[in-house]
């Protein structure tokens, strides 16, 4: 579904990833774990195309996508929700849906605002409402929802938990099962193990723009001295 | 009581076309964050337009409201070719550069449009079912003005229903908050810029074509309203199409009724309302804050001291330049003269808008100051040069300090516009107090001291006084104010976190960006015996951002590539029949060439030739 391979990304003249290699399979759900500042946000750019990357290759069905402009890279199937969430706040829950919203493609499951709804029945409730208008919950929500409306097949998730209430989380962590029900392939960026450990199946971690890790999470376990040295704060 | 009637209603006509001129602006800015200058280009059209299709077609009512809508269409098209073969290929330039291409815009239209229609006003024809009064209470009010403040609701009401009930409209909506984003949802950005500029020139043109009936089709009309139209944009805030229509409604009605009262008052009012309001409401009455996620900005580089061989070259040319007098002809020694005050003047902008983060609309402003301060000196109290010239950066200081004041409290655009304000008012000012500043006719007869009478030490005593400015600047850019003005441009917040004070390091660089201006304009006053409100005007303020942005913005050397480029092309060329045309070619040429200005072009070039030379 995904392969990225000695992935180079800067901002300005900082190097932010030093070649970042990844795989993800077909409906597989995978963690990329790292700290803050690691690159796990410059990963998902940059497979999205808002970075510029400065060498390495992104290949996604087979297809090499590094250097598209992102709506191309979003029309070949590649849905990203961004860890600002970046809802467009002047507009209502339905405009932010309507904003997403694009034509059916095949293999990939079909969204529509009625399916999302009842996915996240907080939304259908405030559907009028403004988007700055809604909690920091309900706001996660719609940036997924917002992000499926493209009937996407490949979904980046970049760090879903970060400042929600934990009640909220565990709706994510639903979700996320659902997508992977669906047939969605999801890559996710997470510092909360705990999390991860729940919603994936693999997991990658990385350091300073570098993957230091590939494996289960059972390997994890087994070698605390890894999350110890690469995740613990 | 009837009186007073008509005066609203005359306000509220005049509101209508001024709404749909802004709100063409205001859609424009909001999705494609360019401040586009030649709006009132597409304005100056879409009347020229109007004029040739009713004149031509003499069809009556129908044939009169084709004509207007046909040009309001003709005018998008034109946008459409500015936006594909311009624009689309210079959105990731640095922030404002775009601003640059649309004035090249503005010339290239204004000789264009001198060789199709000629020089002379066109007086439009009545429009046909409309061309007489009612009275209303007694009083004659035109048809017409009634007709134009129904169709400025209803214009309003159209673009709502546009951008709230179709799928383009709510993608539009998004983009003015996210650009980005849009993108990354599947978005073609490049195409709804491309609507969105085409929406924006065929409403700009719809307002010039429907304004035929109203007032003679001149070459004027394009700058005569780009100010007003921004500032009805900036008040309303920008983006913001209901905004705009409030803000157009305010701004005329006042007028409508303060010129009763105060007639010299309509040039400054819309420019004091804009200042009151952005005092109150930082981003205009519906503005909201932009969003983080603009566009694709690339970090600023850290500014390097130059390596020893730089500074060779550097000081080689200024020696080059100290001993031109004895070579070159008298001519050529004012001309470097001119050079160097522009320089000063351009590097004192950078200084604020490439240093400070601050971007002015209004730095001539300051410069006009000085000048008008060290000539008033000379003529009404009868001081010496030197005095003079001491007096001259002191009151400019003294204006950026008042003005800085309110303007620091802004930010981007919002500030610049009330900078803009700001010199508006001090040009409207310096226009109509005829006693004090000798209104249009300027000051005249302010020479120098009898010793710096000759051309040459004239020239002596500017190379001191504007490169001594210059060094004084490039110092202060490397001391540790600058480094906090920059701190403070890159992000204002973490700024603010390690305790800096960033309103006042700003309030300070503004000021002393002022002063150096004064300083340029005093060098200017005397080298040129005479000071007129020009100096001051909206257009030197746009001549400092065309050698600033055009020279490059990132490097200390742009302004200084800008200036000299500026002046030499503009000696050359003023003299050629349609210079504007080939002025405007030139900064397109540039603008498409090098989007990182000379300075990062000449960067490349030097880049280029190196790595062949290896």
């Amino acid at each position: 579904m995904l392969e990225i391979d000695g992935l180079t990304a800067r901002y300005g003249r900082a190097q932010i990833l030093n070649g970042v290699s990844l795989t993800l399979g077909d409906n597989e759900v995978v963690a990329l774990l790292g700290r803050n500042g690691a690159g796990k946000s410059t990963t998902m750019k940059s497979v999205m195309g808002l970075v510029r990357q400065t060498g390495g290759s992104i290949r996604h069905g087979g297809q090499e996508i590094r250097g598209r402009a992102s709506h191309t890279i979003c029309r070949a199937g590649i849905g990203y929700v961004p860890e600002d969430r970046r809802i467009f706040g002047e507009l209502t829950v339905e405009e932010n849906l309507e904003v997403g919203r694009r034509p059916a493609r095949e293999g990939a499951p079909q969204w529509t605002t009625e399916h999302l709804f009842q996915l996240f029945p907080n939304l259908a409730e405030r559907r009028r409402n403004l988007g700055k208008q809604l909690s920091g919950g309900e706001q996660q929500m719609l940036t997924i929802a917002r992000t499926l409306m493209g009937n996407p097949s490949l979904v980046l998730l970049d760090e879903p938990s970060e400042g929600i209430a934990p009640v909220i989380v565990e709706q994510m962590a639903n979700v996320i099962s659902e997508l992977k029900r669906e047939g969605l392939s999801v890559l996710i960026s997470e510092q909360n193990l705990h999390f991860a450990r729940e919603v994936s199946d693999r997991a990658y971690i990385i350091e300073k723009g570098t993957m230091r890790y590939e494996g289960k999470f059972s390997d994890l376990d087994a070698n605390p001295e890894i999350s110890t040295k690469y995740l613990a704060v | 009581m009837g009186f007073y009637l008509a005066q609203l209603l005359t306000g509220l006509a005049n509101a209508s076309s001024l709404f749909l001129i802004a709100s063409g602006l205001s859609i424009i800015f909001g999705v494609t964050r360019i401040v586009n200058f030649a709006h009132g280009s597409f304005y100056m059209l879409g009347a020229y337009l109007a004029y040739t299709l009713v004149t031509t077609l003499q069809g009556g009512i129908p044939g009169y409201w084709f004509s207007v809508l046909a040009a309001a269409v003709l005018v998008g098209g034109i946008g459409l070719v500015v936006e594909l073969t311009i624009l689309r290929r210079i959105y990731r330039a640095p922030e404002l550069f775009q601003l640059v291409a649309t004035f090249g815009v503005v010339l290239i239209v204004q000789d264009a449009t001198l060789a199709i229609w000629g020089a002379e006003d066109l007086l439009g024809p009545r429009a046909p079912g409309l061309d007489r009064a009612v009275r209303l209470m007694g009083e004659p009010i035109p048809e017409y003005d009634l007709a134009l403040i129904a169709i400025g609701p209803a214009v309003l009401a159209a673009i709502w229903l546009v951008f709230h009930r179709t799928r383009w409209g709510v993608l539009v909506r998004a983009a003015t908050q996210d650009r980005e984003m849009v993108g990354a949802l599947g978005v073609n950005q490049a195409w709804l810029f491309s609507a969105a500029f085409v929406l924006g020139s065929a409403l700009a043109g719809l307002g010039g074509a429907l304004q035929i009936p109203r007032e003679a089709v001149s070459l004027q009309m394009d700058l005569s309203i780009i100010g007003e139209a921004f500032v009805v944009v900036v008040i309303g805030g920008m983006g913001s199409v209901t905004g705009a229509f409030v803000a157009a409604v305010l701004i005329s009605v006042l007028n409508a009724f303060a010129i009763l009262i105060f007639p010299q008052v309509s040039i400054v009012l819309p420019f004091v309302v804009m200042a009151a309001v952005l005092i109150v409401r930082p981003y205009g009455l519906f503005g909201r804050p932009g969003s983080e996620h603009g566009g694709a900005e690339e970090p600023e580089q850290p500014l390097r001291l130059l390596d020893q061989r730089s500074t060779m070259v550097l000081l080689a040319l200024v020696a080059m330049l100290a001993f031109s007098p004895a070579v070159v002809s008298d001519f050529t020694t004012i001309l470097l003269v001119d050079v160097m005050v522009a320089t000063l003047f351009a590097v004192s902008l950078h200084f604020m808008m490439g240093i400070g983060g601050m971007v002015s609309f209004g730095h001539a402003a300051y410069f006009g100051v000085g000048a008008y301060a060290a000539a008033m000196a000379v003529k009404m109290l009868g001081w010496g040069m030197l005095p003079a010239m001491a007096l001259g950066p002191v009151a400019a200081a003294l204006a950026a300090l008042f003005f800085g004041w309110f303007c620091v409290r802004l930010s981007g655009v919002y500030l610049a516009m009330l900078t803009m304000a700001a010199a508006q008012i001090l040009w409207g000012v310096t226009f109509q107090w005829q006693e004090v500043t000798g209104g249009d006719d300027g000051i005249l007869g302010v020479w120098p001291a009898e010793w710096a009478k000759s051309d040459r030490v004239y020239f002596y005593l500017a190379l001191v006084l504007c490169l001594g400015g210059i060094w004084l600047l490039r110092r202060v850019a490397h001391s540790p104010f600058g480094y906090t003005l920059r701190g403070v441009r890159d992000s204002r917040i973490r700024a603010e976190a390690i305790g800096i004070d960033t309103r006042f390091h700003q309030w300070m660089g503004f000021t002393l960006a002022g002063t150096l201006a004064g300083l340029a304009g005093v060098v200017f006053v005397f080298s040129k015996g005479s000071v007129f409100p020009d100096a001051l005007s909206i257009g030197h303020s746009i001549d400092g951002l065309i050698m600033v942005l055009l020279g490059g913005i990132h490097a200390l050397a742009g302004p200084v590539y800008g200036a000299m480029a500026m002046v030499l092309i503009e000696d050359w060329v003023s003299r050629l029949d349609y210079w504007r045309f080939i002025f405007g070619g030139i900064i397109l040429t540039v603008v498409l060439l090098a989007p990182d200005g000379i300075a990062g072009g000449v960067r490349r070039l030097i880049q280029l030739v190196r790595r062949d030379a290896a």
